[in-house]
């Protein structure tokens, strides 16, 4: 389905603002910056494929099964369907649902970990018997009974994904808040009788950007992987152009046998080239914050000497 | 510079270092962590190493053993063990060296020992890579070892964190003279530990090295402990070493001024009960220049402050 | 021993929570799909057979914790209604029949992604900046970001239909007899090629770069150094002390990892209609057969819960510090 992103918490700097150096390590990583490009790219797509392929893109416009040609460029479906205006299509349900889901998961996993680290005791227990559970139990199959279970549609599919996608985010959230819970200054903010809330938001979060921003990047791409899985057993909406909905059809219809690569191949090679781009970007911030695993070796000074 | 120094034992070093420099190299800059230190160990002799937190002391020992890593480098010097040039040893030749001529008892016992091996495994490792013994005359001889630190060898079956604390330090020392090197340096060998565990540890150490008599290179900044086990010693500040004459001479005539805030900062283990105080606040020392003979064995760096010529040592701050 | 009994315990409560969410779907989620189910099999069925289908599903006028109470008893006797795809076979025989398959095709491919991916993480993280270490990871990400069904259609167009180095359906060809001779097993093996290659190749990335991380953690350790020290061989330095253990963390995150694996496996047996369970809950989903999806989803969760109990019990015997306290 996607690949599991299993990340160690990074060990928090001791800042207690998100500091610029992050920001600034982030756009001049050579990783960052192509999978940002690469994103980019795909998002301008997205947002202009009704301009650039006006018109419903499964309507049937020519031949069945073309090579592709200068008319189509990437040939056409066994039903006559364009593949270029299908795939550009596509990326609009297909970027939709992993940007809702992962950041929908993300924002599930915050308010979990962070009221594990902050309540801790009873409501800590709980919370992570669930998210254990959740994480434990095998996603697809999952996947397949609530969405058969549940009315077809996009919102069902967006439902089911976010449901068996939150726990791993909240898993590493947890960890993360745990570690900086046991820091000083929120001792201080918990003695100086700050509110639950604002400690949870203001004190323990901003130190947790980093990991933050890498954990919605792996729901987003566990987002769009899980859709397109979800598509291609003829559980989604099979009224939407999406990436694994091109592929549904392309196994349906025999893509493989009858040697039409060409339809399936843009849309697992999209799928592909996305979940890439932020993974790229996911290791990126793993290298920012976490010095030793950088390539270029870095200065760590355990002895620093006083003779400067 | 390069200091003739009075050795104990024997007159032939063990150990000589010279102009050791080594730096950590950063993408935009680097900085040094030893620079240009010499000293030497003779036959059976105990060498202290003191100064603070920082100050290059652990770096040292780990270049006498090659174990530094990315981004330390030796940057310039010599180090010659028993007249074999230790930076020109070839990684086999190297791997020989360890152990067999130098060992080492790190700063902390819990986390020098692998945790999922037990004690036994990780004395007769030992044994089978430079002795090549069987793994039965290996298991012999680590509970001899073990027996010489007074640990049951029944705790050969236990893992580390079966131990407590002192006897995980014993049985590191049990490994560290399981070869007989004839130099053993200790890294703050007691830092982790409390005090009563620290005295038997350090009665451990000297028992060994009266039965066993190898030389040591023994680092820490208690200076009560080093002048207590050490011949000789050598106060480090900076990467630089600031003083060194034999030890009883530095504890009874401290020369240097950071060598005699160093003295103040710890009580006498014995004796009155005196004020202590430490370098005052904002006092630093820059651009330290090379030892002279101050009295013959001893050893110092001149300071500006008492040394009519111009001298690039400063103190910062001391009128306060 | 109390770490083996506390997993123990959470193991039951996460299937006694699949039960439960299987127990609670068909009855409390909006639609009717059961009867759109039974408008299918009109006339198939026996009067009995249905009423037993209708109250496993939920459409039953009993209180609702007598029907938890007898769904439960049910589950745990093994009965699980009668397949409606292939009808009047028992779930629970449709499951068996098929699972053998899944446990070859998922367990080749997971050993052999784990073992390697392992090897491949140690390797890298030993000699940071070599070739291994360089190289492979951008590539092995790369491969990994495609989707598993998807990377099965490409080996299968390739290697099967274009160039027909392997056979591109089933587990054994048609019409050979299933026996213990090497005709048979080396047919099987040769249908177990694609899939599971496609299998290693996307879930490699992940635990090589999972171990290797974890190894460049371990490498600063302290101990690390004093095996250097000790003048220990650099083998022995890197499997016995290294490895060994920066090899924890990798066994725990197995158990997590499997879920994803059996997802793909799953996806992938569909590609190559593999005749497991995944290929099996493909056709439950198309044929509307919902006593058989929910089986197959009970007996997969059930299977990696014990993948993660065995783990368990392996991680006690790799690390003596859960073995004592």
């Amino acid at each position: 389905m996607t690949t599991a992103i299993l990340k160690q918490p990074t060990q928090p700097t001791a800042v207690r603002k998100p500091n610029r150096s992050f920001v600034h390590g982030l756009i001049t990583n050579k990783k960052a910056l192509v999978g940002m490009i690469v994103m980019l790219v795909f998002i301008v797509l997205a947002l202009l494929a009704p301009i650039l392929f006006p018109g419903d893109p499964s309507r049937i416009t020519a031949m069945a099964s073309l090579e592709p040609s200068p008319e189509h460029w990437l040939g056409t479906t066994a039903k006559g369907q364009d593949v270029l205006a299908l795939t550009v299509h596509g990326s609009r349900s297909s970027l939709f649902v992993g940007l809702t889901v992962g950041f929908a998961s993300t924002f599930i996993g915050i308010l979990v970990g962070l009221a594990s680290a902050y309540f801790g005791k009873f409501i800590d227990e709980a919370l992570s018997l669930v998210t254990n559970v959740f994480l434990l139990l095998p996603g697809l199959p999952l996947l397949v009974i609530l969405a058969a279970f549940l009315p077809p549609g996009l919102g069902t599919v967006i439902l089911v994904l976010i449901v068996t996608g939150w726990a791993g985010s909240a898993r590493v959230l947890r960890s993360q808040a745990l570690s900086i819970r046991s820091k000083d200054f929120v001792a201080a903010a918990v003695v100086s009788g700050e509110r639950a809330g604002r400690i949870m938001f203001r004190e323990i979060l901003p130190n947790m950007a980093s990991i933050v921003m890498g954990t919605l990047l792996a729901c987003v791409i566990y987002g769009i992987g899980a859709q397109a899985g979800l598509e291609f057993l003829g559980l989604g909406d099979v009224s939407t152009v999406s990436w694994g909905n091109n592929l549904f059809w392309a196994g349906n219809e025999g893509a493989l046998l009858t040697g039409s690569w060409w339809v399936f191949v843009p849309s697992g090679v999209c799928i592909a080239l996305v979940a890439f781009a932020l993974a790229l970007i996911n290791y990126a911030v793993d290298e920012v914050t976490n010095p030793r695993l950088r390539k270029i070796k870095a200065p760590k000074i355990t002895e620093r000497s006083a003779a400067k | 510079m390069t200091v003739s120094q009075v050795s104990f034992g024997s007159h032939e070093p063990v150990l000589e270092v010279k102009n050791l420099t080594v730096k950590y190299i950063g993408d935009t800059r680097s900085t040094t962590a030893v620079d240009r230190v010499s000293f030497s160990i003779g036959t059976g002799e105990v060498f202290g190493l003191a100064g603070e937190s920082g100050c290059g002391k652990s770096t040292i020992a780990n270049s006498i053993m090659r174990l530094l890593k990315d981004p330390a480098k030796i940057a310039g010097g010599s180090i010659s063990f028993g007249g074999k040039d230790v930076l020109a040893m070839s990684p086999e030749e190297l791997r020989r060296f360890r152990w067999q001529d130098v060992a080492m008892v790190f700063q902390s016992a819990m986390n020098s020992l692998n945790p999922v091996l037990t004690i036994g495994e990780q004395i007769m490792d030992i044994f089978t890579t430079h002795a090549g013994y069987s793994r039965k005359e290996s298991l012999r001889r680590a509970g001899e070892l073990l027996e010489l630190v007074r640990i049951d060898s029944a705790r050969l079956k236990s893992y580390p964190h079966q131990l407590s604390g002192g006897m995980r330090q014993r049985a590191v020392i049990a490994m560290a003279v399981a070869l007989k090197p004839s130099l053993l340096i200790l890294d703050e060998p007691t830092t982790a530990l409390d005090v009563v565990v620290q005295q038997e540890i350090m009665a451990q150490i000297k028992e060994l090295q009266r039965e066993l008599g190898f030389s040591v290179l023994f680092i820490t900044h208690d200076m009560s402990l080093m002048v207590e086990l050490s011949h000789r010693m050598a106060v480090m500040y900076g990467g630089r070493i600031v003083e060194t004459a034999k030890a009883q001479d530095v504890y009874t005539n401290p020369r240097h001024p950071y060598t005699q805030a160093l003295m103040s900062a710890f009580p006498p283990l014995t004796g009155p009960r005196v004020p202590l105080t430490g370098l005052p606040d904002g006092v630093k020392f820059r651009n330290i220049p090379d030892l002279t003979e101050a009295a013959p064995g001893h050893f110092v760096a001149p300071v500006s402050a008492d040394n009519s010529a111009a001298d690039t040592a400063i103190m910062e701050g001391a009128a306060r | 021993m109390r770490f083996i009994l506390r997993r123990l315990g959470f193991y039951l409560i996460a299937f006694w929570a699949s039960i439960t969410l299987n127990f609670l779907l068909p009855r409390f989620m909006p639609g009717d799909p059961v009867s759109r189910m039974f408008a299918r099999t009109q006339g198939k069925m026996q009067p009995e057979q249905i009423d037993a289908l209708r109250k496993l599903l939920g459409v039953d006028d009993r209180p609702i914790w007598e029907q938890y109470i007898d769904y439960l008893h049910n589950i745990v006797t093994g009965n699980m209604g009668i397949s409606i795809s292939r009808f009047p076979t028992p779930v629970t025989e449709v499951i068996s029949s098929q699972i053998g398959w899944t446990l070859l095709l998922g367990g080749t491919a997971l050993v052999i992604a784990a073992v390697v991916g392992n090897l491949l993480g140690i390797l890298a993280a030993w000699r940071r900046g070599g070739v291994i270490d360089s190289a492979l990871p951008p590539v092995l990400v790369f491969i990994g970001s495609f989707p598993y069904f998807w990377l099965a259609m490409g080996a299968l167009y390739l290697f099967g239909v274009v160039l027909g180095w392997f056979p591109i359906r089933h587990a054994f060809t048609d019409g050979l007899e299933p026996a213990f001779t090497w005709e048979f097993i080396g047919d099987v093996g040769a249908h177990l090629v694609l899939p599971a290659l496609t299998i290693v190749l996307v879930s490699i990335g992940g635990w090589m770069l999972g171990m290797r991380n974890t190894m460049i953690a371990t490498n600063s350790e302290d101990y690390i150094t004093m095996a250097e020290a000790k003048g220990l061989r650099p083998g022995r330095i890197m499997l016995r002390y290294a490895a060994r253990n920066a090899m924890l963390p990798s066994v725990t995150s197995f158990g997590m990892g499997l879920g994803f694996v059996v997802g793909g496996a799953l996806l992938t047996e569909v590609v190559f209609a593999y005749p497991g369970v995944g290929y099996q809950l493909l056709n439950a989903v198309q044929g509307l057969d919902y006593p058989l999806m929910q089986g197959l989803f009970l007996t997969i969760t059930a299977a990696v819960l014990l993948a993660n109990f065995l783990v368990d019990i392996l991680y006690v015997r790799l690390d003596p510090r859960v073995r004592s306290n």
